[in-house]
């Protein structure tokens, strides 16, 4: 029964301990913004489109994919950012884009706050029911703060200052999109860090079982209200980015479809994995950009028949596959 | 010499059927105490109502003089009442060291933290690295839980609650799934935790319990029907014809 015990275990790879420490994914963001500035220079408000949705997906992969908790409402999270960053801007004259980063990460963590303690009443079922209803009570408070955020029109007008006074937000995106990937490398940092900490590992134990983490002495509920919170300040930095490239937030940021298509990018790209989260929405949104441009009318056809063979042929999602085949080939002996 | 822990009066049903009935039992510290009995008899089910995993239809815990009744598990835990699961409730996808090193995080208050890797410690990584040895699972500890044997997953059970430092150990059939190789380290490691700790064990195999226990305490139907000494248990009338009831009743059922 130790057939095991004869594999020697030798210290983590130097390659393995790079990427423990984030700092492979930092370079892959680093040279996936640089190929996709050279690759679509024109199409740059996209890809920082792109670039703020990860943050949301990112964030939903936070609470579903390492902590168990099923959301259809995460956008709220993602809205009060884009909000709170257009509101601070277009109400309080704050232009500078990191403060208005500051402040979409600080509404987007209290958003989590809030709906986190509204959606962990229930469980199962009830608490994705929860979700959708935090997803519109807030769209519909949005809607009637038509003074602080334009109601359905939206709030435009958003001017962001020229970075450190020098790098303007330009016509083509550019500043908006290096700030967009330099953003999204520093979450990724901060992310991979957290995942790894004893509150990343307990994290993942809430999620397999609460009655064993109980038994350890830890509240499930407590860590579950904090990765909310963090959670939160993630999807708000997202908004907060989509604000700033935009110049303009709409109900569409806190809207219940902004939340299932992006628990549908976390699911294709797999859960419980930082790459997972980013590369399902890569694949997502370049398949919609392209897709519907090519046949506006059967794009969604499309992306329901990829993600049933997804689920299907590759549960744990296109990267979550692909490592665990990777895992299998490595495994082999030679 | 005064009780660290008692039970009052615990009574529990399911739906109709009692499964805790009037259940007294008090621990001092330092006792090692075997409780015994039938499949069916309500003992996995005690150690649900004391440590908060069932509530009690009436009773009373106590620990250390608080009454705990109306506490959730973990402040339970907090208070030094630990427990094993009979059926192994591990992270799949966790190493040993990592359960090991979490389980002693969460008891020194650093669980929640989130920076740094929990290696980062050395007294902690001590420590883990000695309640991994003391169990036999020094040479696994980078394995996934799902990687191993079910007996050292069951071993593990056993590290984890050892590394909370409890002040009452209740293990529910610890030996239960272990080779019989094996069974000498979980006594070898239950001989070595401090004298002052009480611990309850519910074992099915005799010769151990008979090795571990200082008294014994006998549930049938939910109802303790003994409890006292050793030597007493095997002479005992109630206790032989509830033992000898349900090999009759498992005898007719097959
Ligand atoms: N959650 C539950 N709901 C209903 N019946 C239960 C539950 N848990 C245990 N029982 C029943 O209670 C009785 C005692 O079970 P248990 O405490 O597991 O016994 P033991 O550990 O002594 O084998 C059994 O008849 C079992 O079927
Ligand atoms: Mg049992």
């Amino acid at each position: 029964m130790v057939a095991s015990l004869d594999r020697t275990i030798a210290t983590p790879s130097f390659t393995r301990r790079m990427a423990d420490r984030g700092v492979i994914g930092v370079l892959a963001i680093l040279v996936a913004g640089l190929a996709g500035y050279l690759l679509m220079p024109n199409n740059l408000a996209l890809l920082t489109q792109m670039i703020a949705v990860a943050m949301l997906v990112l964030s939903i992969d936070l609470v579903t994919g390492y902590c168990g908790v099923a959301t259809l409402g995460h956008a709220a999270l993602f809205g009060a950012g884009a909000y709170g960053a257009g509101i601070a801007a277009v109400h309080f004259g704050i232009t500078d884009p990191v403060a208005m980063t500051a402040v979409g990460l600080l509404a987007g963590a209290a958003a989590g706050l809030v709906s986190g303690f509204v959606i962990l009443r229930a469980h199962g079922l009830a608490q994705l029911v929860l979700s959708i209803a935090v997803i519109h009570l807030f769209h519909e408070a949005a809607n009637k703060a038509s003074g602080w955020t334009g109601g359905s029109d939206g709030l435009s007008a958003i001017t962001p200052d020229a970075f450190f006074g020098a790098f303007e937000f330009d016509l083509w995106g550019v500043t908006a999109y290096a700030y967009g990937v330099i953003l999204l490398a520093v979450v990724f940092l901060a992310l991979q860090i957290l995942v790894r900490s004893p509150f990343g590992m307990l994290a993942r134990g809430v999620r397999q079982d609460q009655i064993r983490i109980a038994a350890m002495g830890a509240s499930s509920h407590s860590v579950l209200l904090r990765m909310y919170v963090i959670s939160g300040a993630v999807a708000g930095v997202g908004g907060a980015l989509s604000a700033i490239s935009t110049q303009v937030v709409g109900l569409d940021s806190l809207s219940f479809t902004l939340s299932a298509e992006a628990l549908v990018m976390l699911v294709l790209g797999g859960t419980g994995s930082l790459y997972g989260a980013m590369i399902g929405t890569v694949v997502f949104m370049l398949f919609e950009d392209t897709l519907s441009a090519a046949n506006p009318f059967h794009w969604l056809t499309i992306v329901g028949a990829l993600l049933i063979a997804v689920v299907l042929f590759a549960p744990k999602g296109l990267y979550g596959s692909a490592a665990a085949f990777a895992g299998r080939v490595r495994r082999r002996p030679a | 010499m005064k009780s660290l822990f008692e039970v009052r009066n615990l009574n529990k049903k399911f739906g109709g059927l009692v499964v805790t009935n009037d259940v007294s039992i008090s621990m001092a510290p330092g006792d090692r105490l075997a409780l015994i009995g039938p499949n069916g008899a309500g003992k996995t089910t005690f150690i649900n109502l004391v440590t908060g995993n069932l509530q009690p239809d009436s009773g009373d815990v106590t620990l250390g003089g608080e009454n705990v009744t109306r506490l959730g598990p973990a402040s339970r835990v907090h208070r030094g009442l630990v427990r094993s699961f009979q059926v192994t409730r591990l992270f799949q996808d966790m190493t040993p060291e990592e359960h090991v090193a979490l389980a002693v995080l969460q008891r020194e208050g650093h669980s929640g933290r989130m920076f740094g890797h929990y290696s980062g410690r050395a007294e902690v990584m001590d420590e883990v690295s000695a309640i991994l040895d003391r169990l036999g699972l020094f040479d696994l500890r980078h394995l996934k839980v799902r990687e191993i044997a079910y007996g050292q997953q069951r071993l593990l059970e056993i590290a984890m609650a050892m590394a909370l430092k409890p002040r009452v150990l209740l293990l529910d059939e610890p030996a239960a799934g272990v080779p019989q190789s094996e069974t000498a380290r979980i006594e070898a490691a239950l001989a070595s935790l401090p004298a002052d700790l009480a611990i309850l064990m519910i074992d099915h195999d005799m010769d151990l319990v008979f090795r571990f226990a200082k008294r014994v305490v006998v549930l049938a139907a939910g109802t303790v029907i003994f409890d006292g000494l050793p030597k007493d248990v095997t002479q005992n009338a109630r206790v032989r014809e509830a033992y000898l009831g349900s090999y009759a009743d498992a005898g007719s059922a097959a």
